[in-house]
Formats: C-alpha cells, sequence, structure tokens
C-alpha cells in the first residue's frame, strides 16, 4: 500500500473508533446505520456529507473489517438500490436529488427497483415503448415494464421512458426516478421457476412524476442507463469472494461433510470448478485494484459473464453429489429477498438460472466485450438512422 | 499483496519488448527454428544489456536481487516472442537450484549474471513437483554420475550442467556428458537426451528439486499467459482485416462470441499469474498452472481455427506458439498433475 493509503487507513480507523465511540453498533439499528452514514463510513469513495469521504474505493475494506461485528446492509433486498440506483444518482443527480435520496437508500429505510426491461424490450432496451409526455412541471408516463425485481417492496424505482418517438431509438429516451407509491403505478406478481414471485409486472398508467424526478438531461437517458448497467454488472459479478467461498464454498461444505457422496467423476468435476472459481476471484480482486480510482468500464461484463457460468455449473453439481429428489419449498410466496445460501440446492439451482439472464445476458455481454473491449467490427445494423417511431414492430 | 504490475516491472516490460521487435519477430524465429534453435546473440543482449540473467541473483554475486514477479513479466515477453533463449532454463530453473547452494557456487552465480555463462539443470521438463524425478535415473557414486535424463531443455547451450542426484546438486562438465538433441516437438525450446557414463561431477550441496520445480512451474504461468496473449492478439488482428461475405469475419457474432471467452480465459490466467509470481505458494503454483496451461493451449488452437487455411501452414508462425503451448501443458506437471495436487492443498479430498 502506498503512503498516502496508510495515512487514509489509520484516519479511517480514527473514524470508526469515534463513531463507536459515540453510538451503540447493539442498539436500535436504524439509528446505527444513520449515524454510520453521517460519520462518512457508509461507502468512502462517495463525496463528505453523502456517506462518504472521498477516499479510494479499496479503503471500504478497511471499514467493512473493522465494523465486521455491527449491523448490516440487507444486500438482497437492497441490492438494486446500492449497486445500480446510488452510483447513476451519484454521477448524474443533481446536489439535491443526491441528498434526498442517498442516505435512505443506503441505510435501507427506501428500497428500489429497477423499471427497465418491456415485453417487447428486453437486450434490446434502447427499443422501450413506455412514454413520458411532458405536462408542465411534471411528466406523464404510461407503458408497462417486465421482470421488475423487488417491485413489491420499492419506494422507488429508476425509469427509463421515450420522451421523443420522432428520432433514432437512443436518443429518444429519458431517465427518471419513478414513485412507486404514485397514482397509477400497478405491481403484479410473476411466478418464478422456483415456485415464488421476486419479480413482477408493473403497469404505469398515467403516473405523473415532477420534472425534478427526472435524473440527466431529456434525451439523455441512454447514457444515463450505461451508467447503471455498466455498476449493474460490477454490481453482479464483481463482489469480493474469499477463497473457496460462494457457491464453491455451498458444494465443498457438503463434500467434506459427506464423503459417502464422493465419485471420482464428481471429485474431478469439482477440482476443475475450484480452479476456476480461484481464477474468477483472483481476476476479480485484479479488477477492483484496476477501478479502484476510476469508474467501471465494458471490463465488467466479463467479470458477470463468468460468475454466472460458475454459480450455475456449481450449482448444478451441487444437486447431482447430493442426490436429493425433494425440493424444500415449492409454496407461492413474494419473498422480499434472493435467500441464495439459506435455501436448498434445487432452489439453488432454478434461481442461478437467473444468472445468465438478469443484468444483460451472457450472449450480449460477449458482444459488449468483443466490441468495446476487443474492438471487433459491429454486426450490421438496420435500425441505426431510422426513428423510433417507424421501426418495425 | 498488488496483482498490478508495478512501474519498474512495466519498464522492464518495454525494454525486452522493444528488444524482440527489433531482433527476433516471428518470422526470424521461424527461420532459425529448423538450424539452431537458440539465438546467442539475442541472450547476450538480453542476458548483459537488459541484464535478465542475473534478475534472480542477489546483488551480493553481482545480479539484480529482483523478485519473481519481475522474472514473470521477461517470461510474458519471451513468451509473446516464443524467443529461443535459455531464460527459464538458465536464469530461472538453474539459477534457483544454485540459489539453495549458494555458498558453494557463488562464483557460479556470478558468471550467470553477468552473462558470461549458461547453465542447465538436467532434469526432464516431464517432471513435476509431484514427481521430481520422473525421467531420471542418475546416481552418483564417489564423486562421478551415472545415468540418463530425457527431455532436458537448454543442455546443448550450457556451459555448466546443474544435475540433481540423490538429493545433493552437482556441477559437470557439459564435455563430460553425451547431449544427444532429437526432433523436438516445441522447434522453439528443443529438449536433449543426456548420458552420464560415470562423469566426474562437484558435489555442490542438498537441494529441494521439487521445490526448485515448484517455482519453474509458477513462473512458467507467466510465459504461457504471454504465449495465449499473443495468439489472441493476432487472431484479433486477422479478424479484423480477413473478409467474407463482403463482412470482416470479426463481425460474426459466431467468432465475435468465442473471443470474447478467450478474453475472459486470458484475463484470468492474468491474474493466476501474478498470484504465482507474488506468493509462490504450492497452492497458488497448482491453480496458476491447472488453469494457464489450458488456456494457453486453448487459445492456441481457436487461433489456428480462426485462421482458416493460412494457420496450418508452415509459414505462419502461429504453429510455433501452438507447439510451445502443448509442450508447455507438459512441463513441470500437467494439468491433470495440478488439479490432483489440490485434492489435499485445497481440502477436496477424494473418494475413500
Ligand atoms: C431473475 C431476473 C430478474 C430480473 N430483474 C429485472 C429488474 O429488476 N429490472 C429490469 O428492468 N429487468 C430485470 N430482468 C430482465 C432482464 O434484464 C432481461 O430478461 C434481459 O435483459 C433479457 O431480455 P429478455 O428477457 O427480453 O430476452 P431477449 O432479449 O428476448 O433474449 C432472448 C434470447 O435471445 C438472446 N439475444 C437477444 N439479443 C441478442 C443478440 N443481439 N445477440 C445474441 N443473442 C441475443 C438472449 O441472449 C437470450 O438468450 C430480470 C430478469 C431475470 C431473469
Amino acid at each position: 500500500m502506498r503512503e498516502a493509503d496508510l495515512v487514509h487507513e489509520q484516519r479511517l480507523r480514527e473514524r470508526v473508533a469515534a463513531l463507536l465511540d459515540r453510538h451503540d453498533p447493539g442498539g436500535d439499528r436504524l439509528e446505527w446505520l444513520r449515524a454510520r452514514f453521517d460519520a462518512g463510513l457508509a461507502w468512502v469513495w462517495f463525496p463528505e456529507g453523502l456517506g462518504g469521504l472521498g477516499l479510494p474505493r479499496e479503503l471500504q475494506q478497511v471499514v467493512e473489517h473493522e465494523l465486521a461485528h455491527t449491523p448490516q446492509l440487507d444486500t438482497g433486498v437492497q441490492g438494486i438500490g446500492l449497486g445500480m440506483a446510488a452510483p447513476t444518482i451519484l454521477a448524474f443527480g443533481t446536489e439535491e436529488q443526491r441528498r434526498r435520496f442517498l442516505r435512505p437508500l443506503w441505510t435501507g429505510e427506501e428500497i428500489w427497483c429497477q423499471l427497465f426491461s418491456e415485453p417487447g424490450a428486453g437486450s434490446d432496451l434502447a427499443t422501450l415503448a413506455t412514454r413520458a409526455v411532458r405536462d408542465g412541471d411534471e411528466w406523464v408516463v404510461d407503458g408497462q415494464k417486465v421482470w421488475t425485481s423487488g417491485a413489491h417492496h420499492s419506494r422507488w424505482a429508476i425509469l427509463v421512458a421515450r420522451t421523443d418517438p420522432a428520432v433514432p431509438k437512443h436518443r429518444g429516451m429519458t431517465y427518471f426516478v419513478c414513485d412507486m407509491h404514485a397514482p397509477g403505478v400497478d405491481v403484479r406478481p410473476l411466478r418464478q421457476i422456483t415456485g415464488e414471485a421476486e419479480f413482477n409486472e408493473v403497469f404505469l398508467t398515467g403516473v405523473r412524476l415532477p420534472d425534478d424526478l427526472r435524473l440527466g438531461e431529456v434525451g439523455d437517458g441512454w447514457r444515463v442507463a450505461q451508467t447503471t448497467l455498466m455498476n449493474e454488472r460490477v454490481a453482479i459479478g464483481g463482489a469480493p469472494v474469499r477463497q473457496g467461498g460462494g457457491m464453491a464454498g455451498a458444494v465443498l461444505d457438503t463434500w467434506r461433510a459427506h464423503p459417502e457422496l464422493r465419485t471420482h467423476d464428481l471429485h474431478q468435476r469439482l477440482l476443475a470448478l475450484w480452479v476456476e472459481a480461484e481464477v474468477t476471484r483472483l481476476s476479480g480482486a485484479r479488477l477492483r485494484e484496476q477501478l479502484a480510482a476510476g469508474q467501471p468500464g465494458p471490463e465488467g461484463s466479463g467479470m458477470k459473464l463468468s460468475f454466472a457460468r460458475l454459480n450455475q455449473a456449481l450449482s448444478g453439481l451441487d444437486v447431482e453429489l447430493r442426490r436429493e429428489l425433494g425440493y424444500d419449498d415449492w409454496t407461492f410466496r413474494r419473498s422480499d429477498t434472493v435467500d441464495f445460501y439459506g435455501r436448498g440446492p434445487g432452489y439453488r439451482y432454478l434461481r442461478a438460472k437467473g444468472n445468465s439472464i438478469e443484468g444483460g445476458t451472457s450472449e450480449i455481454l460477449r458482444n459488449i466485450i468483443a466490441e468495446r473491449v476487443l474492438g471487433l467490427p459491429a454486426e450490421p445494423r438496420a435500425d441505426k438512422d431510422v426513428p423510433w417511431k417507424d421501426l418495425p414492430r | 499483496m498488488t496483482l498490478l504490475y508495478s512501474e519498474v516491472e512495466e519498464e522492464l516490460r518495454a525494454a525486452v519488448r522493444d528488444l524482440l521487435a527489433d531482433r527476433c519477430p516471428p518470422a526470424a524465429v521461424l527461420e532459425r527454428a529448423e538450424s539452431d534453435a537458440y539465438d546467442p546473440g539475442l541472450w547476450k543482449t538480453l542476458a548483459v544489456e537488459i541484464g535478465v540473467a542475473g534478475l534472480l541473483v542477489p546483488e551480493e554475486h553481482g545480479g539484480a536481487g529482483a523478485s519473481a514477479r519481475e522474472a514473470a513479466v521477461v517470461l510474458e515477453e519471451l513468451g509473446r516472442g516464443v524467443a529461443p533463449v535459455p531464460f527459464l532454463t538458465s536464469a530461472v530453473l538453474a539459477t534457483r537450484a544454485l540459489l539453495e547452494v549458494r555458498d558453494s557456487a557463488g562464483e557460479l552465480l556470478g558468471r550467470l549474471a553477468e552473462g558470461r555463462a549458461t547453465a542447465a539443470l538436467a532434469v526432464s521438463l516431464a517432471a513435476s513437483p509431484y514427481r521430481p524425478g520422473r525421467g531420471s535415473s542418475v546416481t552418483a557414486a564417489e564423486g562421478r554420475l551415472s545415468g540418463t535424463v530425457s527431455g532436458v531443455a537448454g543442455a546443448e547451450v550450457a556451459d555448466v550442467l546443474l544435475v540433481p542426484a540423490g538429493g545433493n546438486l552437482y556441477s559437470v562438465d557439459p564435455a563430460a556428458a553425451r547431449i544427444e538433441v532429437a526432433p523436438s516437438f516445441d522447434l522453439t525450446r528443443p529438449v536433449a537426451t543426456v548420458t552420464f557414463a560415470g562423469a566426474p561431477a562437484t558435489r555442490l550441496g542438498a537441494v529441494d528439486l521439487a521445490g526448485v520445480l515448484r517455482y519453474g512451474a509458477g513462473l512458467l504461468a507467466s510465459e504461457q499467459l504471454g504465449v495465449a496473449e499473443w495468439c489472441l492478439d493476432t487472431t484479433l488482428a486477422y479478424v479484423r482485416e480477413r473478409r467474407q461475405f463482403a463482412r470482416p469475419i470479426g463481425s460474426f457474432q459466431a467468432i465475435k462470441h468465442r473471443l470474447a471467452d478467450l478474453w475472459l480465459d486470458v484475463v484470468r490466467a492474468r491474474a493466476a499469474a501474478r498470484a504465482a509470481a507474488t506468493d509462490g505458494s504450492a497452492l497458488t503454483v497448482a491453480v496458476a498452472q491447472a488453469w494457464n496451461s489450458g488456456v494457453a493451449v486453448h487459445v492456441a488452437e481457436e487461433a489456428l481455427q480462426l485462421h482458416g487455411g493460412i494457420g496450418m501452414t508452415w509459414e505462419h508462425p502461429l504453429h510455433l506458439f501452438l507447439k510451445r503451448a502443448k509442450a508447455a501443458e507438459i512441463a513441470f506437471g500437467t494439468p491433470g498433475d495440478h488439479r490432483e495436487a489440490l485434492a489435499s492443498l485445497a481440502d477436496v479430498p477424494g473418494p475413500e
């Protein structure tokens, strides 16, 4: 570590000590989290006053280490807020928007969801049809979104809508914060292959959003959405894991505890996946070192791609290893969070199938890597200069 | 521990890369491959002017006292060029063995560091940290060595042979041994069979051969990374230029997706190589070898396929890289050997 970092590290430890002096982490959870945010120890790389201290991002691990025994965030429910909404608000929000949204987002008082995908616009997000029409100081939104994770318990949403149908698709979109409690927002559960309803359809009918819920310029929605998507890919695939942790750890626990389940074939496959998990972990650590200063770039897609592959291969091996024909719970429920490790192997196998679809499919991520990292020529595109309204649908 | 490259490492890389671009483009390597294999002039420059021969030699013996991380960067570049020089065999493997017996080998270390001499460790490239004696039948008695070692790299250009036998390291004058180079699969790193028939030998001291081979295996991962990188870069350049069906073939998704996957394999190989060069533990080395060996072969094979017919020709240097990758897959343990070792290193025990 460089000398400047050692100085920061020392300062951080002192701040943590001061926080612990003044606030009891064993007391009220929310009060504690608010105090931590106000001390700039929420996300140290954010600016002062917004839960951070403007420090290099890798120093966050110092804080996490020091505060490991205090109440933690619920990253399952808060995932979209923390991983996608927050960095976008930080990059494009006005000072007022940042002050309004970031604190309750971080403490978990307000949960966020992402209103991007539509029945007709998934991978090709820029074709989306949900309209936002200006009416004085307000926007009136009409349309339908789909696969919206956690919409049923969300207070706010990040939303992309079409504001100008007369220009080519990428240019006519605008990015908003959507009030999920506004009249005209209708959330309906979609039952998943796991049995539960983690995601939803969201119908938006004459929803009125004040203009100060707009994020970025009118017509600049695609660029703002790129920030969300790049952060999303790092958030899904780039979280630190310990050696032999994550899904590999879940399989290894069973493997070690049950010698009677082991076969030579499973052993070989498990060792190969162990190696893959380890090199993926190391390259994640390397990527985070590179990212320490800047914003995530297209390289983050690689992390998500390898994470999806590994999680799926390991969760499949887990089911096979255990030879368990049961399933823990098929009852339909509105889950609050994705309790990946709390559920059984069958659930994990099924839920992991979403890893290569949510947040950009593995095919789309390969396109991004090929074109934006490797500089390969784009495929011929028929829709580039055509106004959105004239596109075949 | 950082997995990034330091400024000093990047400077060293630039120096080696510039020299190789100048003195040993793939076409020149190809031309040489059928005759001498090694390029003594290039080795002299690398060893003396850039000082790579003495990288791992401590300063008190006239070297640079650098760490494995710097040697790893040199190996990445030598891999990118399939450069025909005895760096891995002399400056890494033989030097590492000598460092264990440095009290009796200080003078030789100094000569190696200055590039005045080149050494080869008389072990088979097919030996591994788990089977260090594979390929060798050498025994020592009364200051003389007898027996054979097969698959020795760098022996035919060595001024000194370092021979492990019975837990000790001996030095032998190559003139006292029979060194036979038959055609090798890897044209740019040929191997020889070395036979000793009562050759006079100087005992230098005890050596942990498995440890030396582990060190070599950890650094070989960086060379494999370099081989894979060249194959990937060369293929990317090719698919951008080559046109079929009125488009560059690199705009076809079936090709783009394969290259994206290869890139991801290489990204992870880089992290694995950095980790092995940085901490060098048995576990990191096994991980790096289990991964990087396979990646180098796979990227070279994919590169060949994506070059179409030209990839099958002798004129195109691609085959040099494929041959290096495939031979290096065996060197210091196959990926399967290293995965097997992980069963105990990572506590993933097999069936009872
Ligand atoms: C568990 C889960 C949670 C989700 N949560 C949210 C959420 O909270 N908010 C939200 O907005 N969305 C969410 N999504 C939606 C997700 O982002 C989309 O499903 C995804 O972008 C793919 O879109 P699609 O389903 O319309 O499939 P399509 O885009 O129709 O794709 C179908 C198939 O075609 C392939 N394909 C499409 N285009 C190409 C191309 N150019 N080249 C090659 N192959 C291509 C795809 O890879 C896929 O295999 C979630 C999805 C899942 C599974």
